[in-house]
C-alpha cells in the first residue's frame, strides 16, 4: 500500500516516465558500448567458484554420513522404507509379480474393471468409458506394465500428497499467518528445476521408489496446498457469520461448514495434485523411477522418437483420464447438489452393489486366469504407432528445415543476441543498476528492492554471466509465449469450435514428455538456445492459452451484448473490451507462463541453451560439478522470483493508473 | 409543534426490566480503535485524522421483552454492525450490553457461545445456508451444534419448518427454493433453537417487493404467535414504520432517534429524520392525537367520540361524516377536537406549517 | 443391475470355461538357482554399455542361472548404489578418478574388476562429407582456415564447436583458448542433440564441428572421422587450465562392489572375466540402436554367434 503510493506519488511528480525509461535505456546501451566485456563475470563450463566446491563438499558429507549420522539413521531411513514399501505395495498390486506369482494380483481385465467402476461410480458413463477405453489402450501399445508401474507411483505420491496436503490446506486457509509463511516456500518449491533436487535427493532417499516419490511429491504437494486453502478461504463469509451466531466452535464451523462448502474445489485440488505427480513420475526415471519414463529416455538415447512418442502418447492418455475422471467427478459434487439427491440412498447402494460385483467378478477373473492377467500381445497397436511417428518426425525434419532455419536465425540474431549481447556484454553492476531503477520506473519500490537483492545473489552464487544468458532466453521465451497466449486464447475464448479442436492438442502439449518432442525440434533447430525456446513455448503456451481463453469467456455478456449495440466491431470489442475486461487472466497467464519457461529451462540445458540449464544437467552428471549444478538451481528459482514479482508490480501500477489510483486494497 | 407524550400502542410491557439493554456502545475499525472511544470529532474527521472509521458511536437503547424494536437507517449508517456488536459476531470496542442484566461482553467464548446457542439468534440477508444441507438440516444445524440429539432435533425442526410454512420442502436443498422460500429456512433456523431474542439483518432487502411484503407479514404474524422479542434492522422505513413497535434511527454511526412510529412521523428529532419521514403517507401513520386541537370557544362538544390513539386514516369517515367536530376522548377526559379541515390538511400534506 | 447381473453371469461363465490359470503353467521358472542369487546391473545411459550390460545379463542368467536385476541410473547415481548395495556392477566405466577415489579408496565400497577391451576414444569429430570436402580439415592445425565455415547464431562470429553430453569433464574450452582458435565452444547438453546435429549435417551437408567419442553406435551408422590435434603425451593434460594436446585414450573398466567381489558368486567371475572389442560392441549396439531389437534378443544373438569368446568368460567350473 505505502509502495504503492508512494511511486504513485513518484509517478505524478514525473509525468515524463516514459522518458526516463528511454533514458535508462540508453545509459545503459552507452555504458554497453563503453565498457563492453569490463566486469562480465564469466565463469566457463568446468569452472567453479569456492562457493560450488563447498556445496559439492556438503553434499559429499551428507553421503557420507548417512548409516551414522542419526537424522537418517532414526528418521530419513524410515520414510525411505515406508515410501519404497508403499509404492512397492501398489505395485505388486498392478505391475510387478509379486507374492509368489509370475503376475501381479490384478491383471488387465481387474485393473480396468476397478478402473472404470471408480470412474462409473465417482464420475459418470462418459468417463466410465473413456476410463475403459484408456486403460486398454495401454495394453494395446504394447504399454501395459510400464503404465501400470507409472500409475502405481503416480497414485502412491498422490495418496501421500493429499495426505500432507490437504490438512496443510485447511491450515493455511484458516490461519493468514501460515498462509503468508507457506505461500513463499510453495512459489519456490514450485519454480525449483526439478533436476537440481533430483540428484541431492538420492542423497537422502537413495535411487529407486522412494526418491522418485518425494520427488513427485515435492512437486504435486504445492497444488494441494493451495488449492484447498483458497477452498476454505472462499467459503462465503455469511454462511460463516451464520454459523457463528448459532454458537458453532470453530471446529464445527470447520466440519460442518467450511470443508463441506470447500469440497468441490477441493478436488479441483486433487485433480492438480495427480496432473502434477503424473508428470514428474515421468521426470523421475532419471533417478530410476519405474514406469514410462523409462522407456522414453531409452529411446531418447537412440533418438527412436517412434518409441518414445508411443510412451508419451500412453502418458497423455493417462494424464487425459485421470484428468477427465477427477473433473466430473468435482462436477459430480456440484451436481449431486443441484439435483438434490433425487435417487433414494438405497438406489444407490444398489448401483454401488452392482458396479463393485461386476468389477470384483473380473478383478478374480484376473487374478485366476492368465489371459485376463496378461493383455494379449497380438493386439498390439503400438508398432503403428511408432513407425508413424517416425515417419511424422522425419518428414518434419526433412521437410521444414528451410524454412526453420530462417526463422531460427532472424529470432536468434535480431531478438535474442542483442539482448543476450546486452545483458551478458555489460558489466554486472552496470545491469544491476539499470534493471533496478527500470523497475522503480514501471514497478514499485519493494519490486525494485527485490530486484537488487536477487541480482546481487546472482553475483555471489557465481554464476552471473550464465544467468544473464537464461535471462535473456526467458524473457524471448515468454514474450513468445504471450504472443501465442493471447492471439490464440482470444480464439478459444471466442470460438466454440476452436475450442473442441484445440483443448486435446493443449492437453497433450501439456502432458506429452518434453523429451518426446525435443528430437524433431532438434532436428529442425540444431542444438541452440532457440531450440530450447520453442521446447518452452510447446510446454508454457497451452497455459497461457488456456487462461486467458477462461479470461475472454469470463468477459460477461452483458457486457459484451453492450458493445456489439453500440456497433463495436469485432476487432473492437476483443481489442476495447474483451482483452482489457480479462487483465487479470492475462497477467495470470503471463506469470504462470514465465513459470511453465523457467521449468524447462533445465530441459533446455539439454539441447543447446547453455548457461544455467546446462550448470544443472551438468551438475546432475558429473561429481565435481554437482555443487555448482545446485548453484544454478538457485539461480534459476532468484530469476523466477525477482521476475515474478517485477511483473506483478508492474502490473498493479497499470492498474492504479488505469483507475486514477482508486485501486486500494 | 412539540410532541405530546404517547401511550403505547401496543403490548409490550412498560414497567418490566427491559431484556436487552446498551449502553455507551462504540466501535471503532482501524489500528488505534480504543483511543478514539469518546472522540467527538465527526466521522469524516476521524478517518481523515487517524484513519479509522467510527461505525458505532455512543449508541444506548433499550429493548422491551416482546417487542419488535427496529434499527433503521441507510447503508453505511452502522445499523449492521450495530447488530452483530449485540452478540459480538464483530467485537464492541467500548459499552456495554446487558442481557437480562448479564454484561454480553464480559462472557468468555464458551460462555458466549451459549448465549448465541440458547438466548439469541439471528437472520440473515443473505440467507448464509449450507448449501450441501436440506431445509432440515439445516434448520436442525443451531441444535446439532449444541449437541442435540438426532430425533430430537428432527422432532423441533419440522415443528418449526411448519411455523415458517415450509411443510413438504424439507428435503428440498437452498439452490432449489426461492429467494423467500430460503430465508424462510433462516427464520426457522433461527426459531429452532427456541432463542428469547430474534435478531434480523436485513433479512428482505433481497427479496421482491411482493415476496417481501409477504414475509413481513409472516414476521407480524410469527410474533403474534410466539412473542418473540425481535430486533430488526432495516433501511426501509415503511418496513420499519410496519414492524416497529419502535424505531432507532440511525445516522454515520450515531443514535439520531428513537421513538414509536407515530413520534418518528409526528416529531422528527432533526432536519434529517424530517426529510426521511417526508414522503410517509402520514395519515396512516398519526393518530388523532397529533392533530386535535383545544376547543374554540362556541364549538358544539356534541359531537361522536373517537380515541386519540385511532390512526387518521381509520377515522377519516368518521369525522368527514359528522356535521360537529369530533371530540377526543381518553377514559372520558376531553383532550381535543378533530374537525374535516385538520384531517384534510393532513391527507393533503401540508400538516407541517 | 441387469447388465450387472448378466456381466456377472457371463463372468463365471468364463470361469467355469477355464483357460489357463496362473501359476500353472512353467512361467514360474524364474531364477535364482545354483548358489547365484541376484546380480543388481547399473545400466547407464547409452547404447554401448547396454550392450555390455546386456551381453553380461544373458550369460548370467541364461548359462549360470542368475536373477538379474537392471537398474537405468546415471554414472554418478550409480557410483552411490555402491555405498547402499543397490548396485553390484558398472560394467563400462570411462575413468572417473574422482569416483574412484571416492568409493574405491575412501569408502572402500568398491572395487575395480578390470577392463572391458574396449578402448575410448574422445575428440573432435567432423561429419564424413566433410572430411571428404576438406580433405585437411582433419589436422587440428587448419581448422581456424575453416572457423568461417562453422559460424552459427550461437557462435558470436566465430567457429562453433559443439560440446557434448554434459556427463563428461571436456577441456574443450581451454584447448580453444590453447591452441588460439577462432572458435566458440557451444553446449550441445545431450549425447542426443549431438547426434541429431550429426545427422542433419551429413544430410544436409551442413559443416558441423563437435565433441564425440567411440565406442558408439552411431558410429555405425555415420561414421564420423576425427580431427586431430597435438598428441596426447602423459601428462600433457595435468594442468586443466593449461592442456593443449588432444584427449588421452581409455582403457574402458568394470567396477563392482565390494560386497559382490567377496561374494564368491560365479556372477563376479564373468564380470571379471568380461572382455570384448570395440567391434564387438558397436555390432550389438547397432542390434539395438539401429536394427530396434530388444536388448535382450540383441545380446542372445551376439551370444548365440561367439560361443567360443562366451565360454572363455565362464568360471572354471
Amino acid at each position: 500500500m505505502t509502495a504503492v503510493s508512494a511511486t504513485a506519488a513518484v509517478a505524478a511528480r514525473l509525468p515524463a516516465r516514459r522518458y526516463l525509461i528511454a533514458l535508462a535505456l540508453a545509459v545503459w546501451a552507452a555504458g554497453w558500448a563503453l565498457l563492453r566485456g569490463h566486469d562480465t563475470l564469466a565463469l566457463g563450463g568446468a569452472e567453479l567458484t569456492p562457493l560450488h566446491s563447498a556445496l559439492s563438499e556438503a553434499m559429499d558429507a551428507i553421503d557420507d554420513s548417512r548409516n551414522t549420522n542419526p537424522l537418517f539413521l532414526y528418521f530419513i531411513n524410515y520414510i525411505r522404507l515406508f515410501l519404497d514399501e508403499a509404492v512397492t505395495f501398489v505395485q505388486h498390486l498392478i505391475s510387478q509379480p509379486s507374492m509368489g506369482r509370475p503376475v501381479p494380483v490384478l491383471g488387465w481385465l481387474g485393473v480396468t474393471g476397478l478402473a472404470t467402476a471408480v470412474a462409473l461410480l465417482y464420475g459418470n458413463r462418459k468417463v466410465a468409458l473413456l476410463t475403459a477405453a484408456g486403460f486398454l489402450s495401454f495394453g494395446a501399445l504394447g504399454l501395459w506394465q510400464e503404465s501400470m508401474d507409472t500409475l502405481a507411483l503416480t497414485l502412491t505420491a498422490v495418496a501421500l500428497s493429499l495426505a500432507v496436503g490437504i490438512p496443510l490446506g485447511v491450515w493455511a486457509g484458516l490461519s493468514d499467518r501460515f498462509h503468508r509463511v507457506v505461500t513463499p516456500v510453495l512459489d519456490f518449491m514450485q519454480t525449483m528445476p526439478t533436476f537440481v533436487y533430483l540428484a541431492p535427493l538420492t542423497l537422502f532417499f537413495l535411487i529407486g521408489p522412494a526418491s522418485a516419490t518425494v520427488a513427485t511429491m515435492i512437486y504435486a504437494v504445492p497444488p494441494a496446498i493451495r488449492i484447498t486453502a483458497h477452498g476454505i478461504r472462499q467459503v462465503s463469509a455469511d454462511t460463516l457469520e451464520a454459523g457463528s451466531s448459532l454458537g458453532a466452535t470453530p471446529a464445527q464451523a470447520l466440519r460442518h461448514v467450511r470443508l463441506p462448502m470447500a469440497k468441490q474445489t477441493i478436488i479441483v485440488g486433487v485433480n492438480q495434485t495427480i496432473m502434477a505427480a503424473l508428470s514428474m513420475a515421468t521426470i523421475a526415471a532419471l533417478i530410476d523411477a519405474p514406469g514410462l519414463g523409462q522407456t522414453v529416455l531409452k529411446a531418447l538415447q537412440t533418438l527412436d522418437v517412434g518409441t518414445a512418442f508411443n510412451a508419451g502418447l500412453a502418458i497423455v492418455i493417462m494424464a487425459v483420464v485421470l484428468d477427465r475422471v477427477t473433473s466430473a467427478a468435482s462436477r459430480r459434487v456440484e451436481a449431486e447438489r443441484r439435483a438434490g439427491r433425487t435417487r433414494t440412498v438405497r438406489g444407490r447402494r444398489l448401483e454401488v452393489a452392482g458396479v463393485l460385483g461386476v468389477a470384483g467378478v473380473l478383478a478374480y477373473l484376473s487374478y485366476t486366469y492368465v489371459w485376463a492377467a496378461e493383455f494379449p500381445i497380438a493386439a498390439n497397436a503400438g508398432s503403428y504407432v511408432r513407425r508413424a511417428a517416425d515417419a511424422a518426425s522425419q518428414w518434419v525434419q526433412d521437410s521444414l528445415v528451410t524454412y526453420t532455419d530462417a526463422l531460427k536465425n532472424l529470432v536468434s540474431n535480431q531478438l535474442l543476441n542483442r539482448l543476450e549481447a546486452l545483458l551478458t556484454g555489460s558489466p554486472w553492476w552496470l545491469v544491476t543498476v539499470v534493471a533496478v531503477v527500470l523497475v522503480l520506473l514501471v514497478g514499485s519500490v519493494r519490486a525494485a528492492l527485490v530486484t537488487a537483492a536477487g541480482l546481487l545473489l546472482l553475483v555471489l552464487l557465481g554464476l552471473w554471466q550464465d544467468s544473464m544468458v537464461t535471462l535473456a532466453s526467458t524473457i524471448v521465451a515468454t514474450v513468445l509465449v504471450m504472443l501465442l497466449g493471447v492471439v490464440a486464447g482470444v480464439w478459444i475464448g471466442r470460438s466454440d469450435r476452436a475450442d473442441t479442436v484445440l483443448r486435446p492438442v493443449l492437453d497433450a502439449g501439456q502432458t506429452m514428455p518434453a523429451f518426446v518432442y525435443l528430437v524433431p525440434i532438434l532436428g529442425l533447430f540444431g542444438a541452440t538456445r532457440f531450440t530450447a525456446i520453442i521446447a518452452a513455448v510447446v510446454f508454457a503456451a497451452p497455459v497461457a492459452i488456456k487462461l486467458v481463453a477462461e479470461g475472454i469467456r469470463g468477459v460477461s455478456s452483458t457486457t459484451v451484448e453492450a458493445a456489439t449495440s453500440a456497433g463495436a466491431s469485432t476487432w473492437q470489442l476483443i481489442s476495447k473490451v474483451q482483452l482489457p475486461m480479462a487483465r487479470s487472466a492475462v497477467t495470470l497467464a503471463a506469470s504462470q507462463g514465465l513459470i511453465y519457461v523457467l521449468s524447462m529451462v533445465v530441459v533446455g540445458g539439454l539441447v543447446g541453451a547453455g548457461a544455467l540449464g546446462y550448470d544443472v544437467v551438468a551438475g546432475f552428471s558429473q561429481h565435481q560439478l554437482r555443487g555448482k549444478g545446485l548453484a544454478a538451481g538457485l539461480a534459476i528459482v532468484v530469476l523466477g522470483i525477482v521476475l515474478d514479482r517485477v511483473m506483478r508490480a508492474a502490473t498493479q501500477r497499470a492498474d492504479v493508473a488505469a483507475h486514477g489510483g482508486q485501486h486500494h486494497k | 409543534m412539540t410532541a405530546p407524550s404517547v401511550a403505547e400502542r401496543s403490548a409490550p410491557d412498560t414497567d418490566a426490566p427491559p431484556i436487552l439493554s446498551v449502553r455507551e456502545l462504540w466501535k471503532v475499525f482501524g489500528p488505534k480503535a480504543e483511543s478514539l472511544v469518546g472522540s467527538s470529532l465527526s466521522r469524516q474527521e476521524l478517518k481523515e485524522q487517524s484513519g479509522c472509521v467510527a461505525a458505532v458511536r455512543d449508541v444506548s437503547f433499550e429493548v422491551r421483552r416482546g417487542e419488535v424494536f427496529v434499527v433503521m437507517g441507510l447503508s453505511g449508517s452502522g445499523k449492521s454492525t450495530l447488530v452483530r456488536c449485540l452478540t459480538r459476531l464483530i467485537e464492541p470496542t467500548a459499552g456495554e450490553i446487558l442481557l437480562d442484566g448479564e454484561d454480553v461482553r464480559k462472557a468468555d467464548s464458551r460462555r458466549l457461545r451459549e448465549l448465541r446457542r440458547h438466548r439469541m439468534a439471528m437472520v440473515f440477508q443473505h440467507f448464509g445456508l449450507l448449501p450441501h444441507r436440506c431445509v432440515l438440516d439445516n434448520v436442525a444445524f443451531g441444535l446439532e451444534i449444541r449437541g442435540v440429539s438426532k430425533e430430537d432435533r428432527y422432532a423441533r425442526a419440522r415443528e418449526v419448518v411448519g411455523l415458517v410454512g415450509l411443510n413438504g420442502f424439507e428435503n428440498s436443498y437452498p439452490d432449489q427454493l426461492s429467494g423467500g422460500m430460503q430465508q424462510r429456512v433462516g427464520l426457522a433456523r433461527a426459531l429452532a433453537a427456541d432463542p428469547e431474542v430474534l435478531l434480523f439483518d436485513e433479512p428482505f432487502s433481497a427479496l421482491d417487493p411482493l415476496i417481501r411484503r409477504e414475509m413481513q407479514n409472516e414476521v407480524i404474524r410469527l410474533h403474534q404467535e410466539v412473542g418473540k422479542t425481535m430486533i430488526f434492522i432495516t433501511h426501509d422505513l415503511s418496513e420499519a414504520l410496519k414492524l416497529g413497535d419502535r424505531i432507532l434511527i440511525m445516522r454515520d454511526g450515531e443514535v439520531v432517534q428513537v421513538g414509536t412510529p407515530d413520534q418518528v412521523v409526528g416529531a422528527p428529532a432533526d432536519d434529517y429524520v424530517r426529510d426521511f419521514v417526508s414522503d410517509v403517507p402520514r395519515s396512516r401513520v398519526l393518530t388523532l392525537r397529533w392533530v386535535m386541537r383545544p376547543p374554540q370557544p362556541g364549538e358544539p362538544l356534541d359531537g361522536p367520540e373517537l380515541g386519540p390513539d385511532v390512526v387518521i386514516r381509520d377515522a377519516v369517515h368518521a369525522v368527514l361524516s359528522a356535521e360537529r367536530p369530533v371530540r377526543v376522548t381518553e377514559n372520558g377526559t376531553l383532550l381535543g377536537v378533530v374537525t374535516s379541515a385538520e384531517i384534510l390538511e393532513v391527507i393533503a400534506g401540508k400538516a407541517q406549517e | 443391475m441387469r447388465a450387472a447381473a448378466l456381466v456377472t453371469g457371463a463372468g463365471l461363465l468364463l470361469t467355469a470355461c477355464g483357460g489357463a490359470k496362473v501359476g500353472e503353467t512353467g512361467t514360474a521358472s524364474s531364477g535364482g538357482a545354483k548358489g547365484c542369487g541376484t546380480v543388481n546391473l547399473a545400466v547407464n545411459p547409452w547404447v554401448g554399455y547396454e550392450a555390455n550390460a546386456a551381453v553380461i545379463a544373458q550369460v548370467a542368467e541364461k548359462q549360470l542361472g542368475c536373477k538379474v536385476v537392471k537398474k537405468d541410473l546415471k554414472e554418478e547415481v550409480a557410483w552411490q548404489g555402491f555405498a547402499t548395495g543397490e548396485v553390484d556392477a558398472i560394467v563400462e566405466n570411462w575413468a572417473h578418478d574422482d569416483l574412484k577415489k571416492k568409493y574405491i579408496e575412501d569408502q572402500k565400497v568398491a572395487v575395480s574388476a578390470g577392463p572391458t577391451g574396449n578402448k575410448g576414444v574422445i575428440g573432435w569429430y567432423v561429419a564424413p562429407w566433410m572430411a571428404k570436402k576438406y580433405p585437411d580439415i582433419t589436422d587440428g592445425k587448419n581448422l581456424n582456415k575453416y572457423a568461417s565455415l562453422f559460424k552459427t547464431s550461437e557462435s558470436d562470429g566465430k567457429g562453433q564447436l559443439l560440446d557434448g553430453d554434459p556427463s563428461f569433464v571436456t577441456n574443450d574450452a581451454a584447448l580453444v583458448k590453447n591452441l588460439k582458435l577462432d572458435y566458440k565452444v557451444v553446449y550441445a547438453g545431450s549425447e542426443t542433440a549431438l547426434i541429431t546435429a550429426f545427422r542433419q549435417s551429413e544430410k544436409q551437408q551442413k559443416p558441423v564441428l563437435g565433441y564425440f567419442y567411440e565406442p558408439q553406435w552411431f558410429l555405425s551408422e555415420l561414421r564420423l572421422v576425427k580431427v586431430n590435434l597435438p598428441a596426447y603425451t602423459k601428462g600433457c593434460d595435468a594442468d586443466a587450465a593449461k592442456v593443449a594436446c588432444d584427449y588421452p585414450p581409455y582403457e574402458l573398466d568394470k567396477i563392482v562392489s565390494k560386497k559382490f567381489a567377496d561374494s564368491g558368486s560365479p556372477a563376479y567371475t564373468l564380470v571379471k572375466n568380461f572382455t570384448w572389442t570395440n567391434d564387438d560392441q558397436n555390432l550389438v549396439a547397432k542390434y539395438i540402436a539401429e536394427d530396434k531389437m530388444s536388448a535382450e534378443e540383441a545380446a542372445a544373438k551376439w551370444v548365440a554367434d561367439n560361443p567360443d569368446k562366451v565360454k572363455a568368460w565362464l568360471p572354471a567350473s
